[in-house]
């Protein structure tokens, strides 16, 4: 097309331009022109509304720009195309561009397949159209998934949209060589925690560590507590905004949250969360409630060899059973629907042989499909996967699960201000949740 | 930040071509017209920038003021929906963040103005006398003003950070209970990150200053101290006075400064736990994940409405001037 528009407008040639080049710049621009429609036939996608059509190729949208998961995803890509001939172009974009401009990418020619993360933040943008459901390919690989993952798989119509590739959780992380000196055990229960707090503090150290700078960490606590009081649906329901937070089961989590606060880091609002594992690594605190990420700050091995970590104990009702765990996994946009060979992908993806592939390279997270290479994981990774594996429901964290402007603007500093005193306005966050989920 | 060259930029070539008019004008009686190209050139030369202008403050500022109407999430245009005044509503009732934010900007002005400035002028005063290495003084306490805010967000951190920060190490409470938390406490964090903007404010108003000092004639002090005035008076009744245009230029400086405070707390914390500013609230709303055009198009026109009262003042008072 750019070919088109560099064609000066006849009858006002310019000095320099005579008209031998004149037809010479209109001929490129007619076989440009003329070119599209075969381009356009190579893809192999037809027009929309047609059914999938055999294909031998597809294109694949990643936002995975990192050096060992970008590596990690050509080993899938490769691993695929050795399995069935099908040609994968791959287009890497930055991680966080790819995560800022993903409406106007969906909205503009996506690619068939591309990385992204379960819950609303792929519920909306199914909501809103931009998505090929992927049923057909749940029936091939639905028994490699737990329930759980394939809840947090469904679109908001009851349509599979989303290829799970790995994940991890949420948990209190502590050093094994602290609890053994001072003789502490697994709090199961609410109160048993407390009291572990107690004798902690009066043994000198910060019971449960904690930070809060960058406002997002403290989101896990509130959704522990949330999902152990009101259950997983009712996270679900809040983070969607079907449940008004002006109501006693939202108040009730910061009352109970109250009981922590003093075991909590004092200190938090000026930390990163590396700061605090800082602190955790140099025993200076007895646990961390944090993402299984927290161990990628700990470079000495004998440190990441006396990490360990339990579940967040049980307060109110559903024991144990879900588990925080943000998934990150594969899409398929509305063009890539009509692709039968981007769907052969995702099926690939949703694989133990998919994912083994991608683990190969990138050990750091854990493969989300049954019968996924285990040997290789560390007692703690194979205690993580376990846990996952094990959860009735998993949360997606809850800036993953709610609206990203309820999240990021309201959420984060109604948190800190919870942490300064102790206070929280139910009724406020309620009057802006309105406003911000009434412009979606 | 650029309003002073800007200003003396366009001075100069309007002043030359009005002495230049009745210069070249021919005899009196025969009109000269301008030729076919004279005014293509004279079409082009007002033209781009007025088009420039437009795209790019006009049409913005429009549509902003526009937008701020609508509730819209930034994905399709059919997406926009009219909102009346809720947006409004939204910012100066449920909004937690607005009310500390316009007084956390009256405080930023309130320190610049009693503090920064007189602050730069003290150190242009002390630079302006002859002392050994003047030159490397001007350069250390402007190279502040060369680096970004965000630069300067960072390099304080280092001085701030709570326990391995060089602050609480100087105080002696490096690691102890008693350490400050600089960043953390929202009492505090305000009052540093108004230092770390002193730090650079104070180094801009210097070398203004420091020009507007070597402009004052220098009879007019020898003439005083004929007159037995002493260094004071010197300075107060007649040196201070005689730099009217830089004083309204840094009083302006000054004020649109603390409108435009942001990059110190955004790179602190977002703006967030007692360094809520109007500014990072635009920037919270308009940009990234928690994107919702409608709100955060309010609090752009609301800091554009208050930027200009002292825009106003400053046009007035420069057009009053020309007349003379």
């Amino acid at each position: 097309m750019s070919l088109n528009e560099n064609r000066p407008p006849a009858g006002n040639v310019r000095p320099g331009l005579d008209r031998r080049t004149l037809l010479k710049t209109l001929g490129v621009g007619a076989v440009g022109a003329a070119g599209i429609p075969l381009l356009a036939a190579c893809t192999g996608g037809s027009g929309p509304g047609a059914t999938p059509s055999a294909s031998t190729s597809l294109t694949f949208g990643s936002g995975s720009s990192d050096d060992v998961p970008k590596a990690a995803y050509k080993a899938v890509t490769d691993a695929f195309t050795a399995k069935t001939k099908i040609k994968v172009t791959t287009n890497v974009v930055p991680h966080n561009d790819f995560q800022n401009k993903i409406s106007t990418y969906l909205q503009g020619s996506p690619d068939d397949a591309f990385t992204w993360f379960a819950g609303y933040r792929m519920q909306y943008y199914a909501g809103k159209g931009l998505l090929a459901p992927i049923d057909d390919v749940w029936q091939k690989v639905g028994a490699n998934y737990s329930d759980a993952m394939k809840k947090a798989s469904t679109g908001p119509d009851g349509k599979m949209y989303f290829v799970p590739n790995y994940n991890y959780p949420w948990g209190f992380f502590y050093r094994k060589s602290v609890w053994a000196d001072k003789g502490y055990t697994v709090p199961t229960t609410f109160d048993a925690l407390k009291t572990l707090c107690a004798k902690m503090k009066s043994d000198g150290l910060i019971p449960i560590e904690f930070a809060d700078k960058d406002g997002w960490p403290a989101m896990g606590t509130f959704d522990y507590i949330n999902m152990r009081l009101n259950g997983y649906q009712f996270h679900m329901d809040l983070t969607a905004h079907k449940e008004s937070w002006d109501q006693k089961k939202v108040s009730d989590v910061f009352d109970t949250w109250k009981a922590l606060l003093p075991y909590q880091n004092p200190a938090a609002l000026g930390m990163t969360w590396q700061d605090a594992a800082i602190n955790m690594g140099k025993k200076k605190s007895g646990m961390y409630l944090l993402g299984s990420f927290v161990t990628q700050q700990y470079t000495d091995k004998t440190i990441l060899d006396d990490i360990d970590f339990f579940a967040f104990p049980e307060i109110a009702m559903e024991g144990q059973d879900a588990v925080e765990a943000p998934i990150d996994g594969l899409l398929l946009s509305k063009k890539g629907g009509n692709n039968q060979a981007a769907r052969d992908f995702l099926a690939f993806m949703g694989t133990p042989e998919g994912q083994d592939a991608y683990a190969k390279v990138d050990p750091s997270n854990i493969a989300t499909a049954k019968g996924a290479d285990t040997s290789t994981f560390s007692p703690l990774t194979k205690k993580c996967a376990e846990t996952i594996a094990n959860a009735k429901s998993i949360s997606q964290f809850f800036d993953r699960d709610a609206l990203p402007a309820m999240a990021n603007n309201v959420m984060i500093p109604a948190l800190q201000g919870f942490i300064k005193d102790g206070t929280v306005d139910v009724k406020n966050l309620e009057s802006q949740a309105k406003a911000l989920y009434a412009a979606q | 930040m650029s309003t002073p060259t800007e200003l003396s930029e366009s001075a100069t070539p309007g002043s030359r071509a009005g002495q230049r008019t009745p210069a070249r004008r021919p005899k009196p009686g025969r009109v000269r017209r301008l030729s076919k190209r004279d005014k293509v050139v004279l079409g082009i030369m007002v033209g781009i920038p007025t088009l420039v202008q437009l795209a790019f403050v006009w049409i913005p500022t429009l549509l902003s003021v526009l937008l701020s109407f609508t509730r819209w999430n930034g994905l399709a245009l059919s997406d926009i929906r009219a909102a009346g005044v809720a947006n409004y509503s939204y910012v100066f009732t449920d909004n937690p963040a607005f009310w500390p934010a316009v007084q956390h900007n009256i405080l930023w002005l309130l320190f610049l103005a009693v503090i920064a400035t007189p602050l730069g002028l003290l150190l242009a005063v002390l630079l302006d006398q002859q002392i050994r290495g003047s030159k490397i003084y001007q350069s250390v306490f402007f190279i502040p003003v060369m680096l970004s805010l965000a630069l300067v967000g960072i390099i304080w951190q280092l001085f701030y950070q709570k326990d391995n920060g060089l602050l609480n190490f100087l105080l002696g409470t490096a690691g102890t209970p008693q350490a400050v938390d600089w960043f953390g406490n929202s009492s505090v964090n305000i009052w540093a990150a108004l230092v770390a903007a002193t730090w650079r404010h104070a180094g801009y108003v210097m070398i203004l200053y420091l020009a507007g000092l070597k402009g004052v004639d220098a009879s007019l002090k020898e003439a005083a101290s004929l007159d037995g005035a002493n260094a004071r008076q010197t300075f107060f009744r007649i040196v201070f006075p005689a730099m009217a245009p830089i004083n309204i230029v840094i009083v302006v400086i000054t004020i649109i400064e603390s409108l435009r405070a942001f990059d110190v707390v955004w790179v602190i914390n977002k703006g967030t736990n007692g360094l809520e500013l109007i500014s990072a609230l635009v920037i919270t709303y308009l940009i990234g994940e928690g994107q919702s055009i409608g709100i955060g198009s309010a609090f752009a026109v609301i800091l554009l409405v208050i930027s200009l009262v002292p825009i106003t003042i400053y046009l007035s008072r420069t057009f009053r001037k020309e007349k003379f």
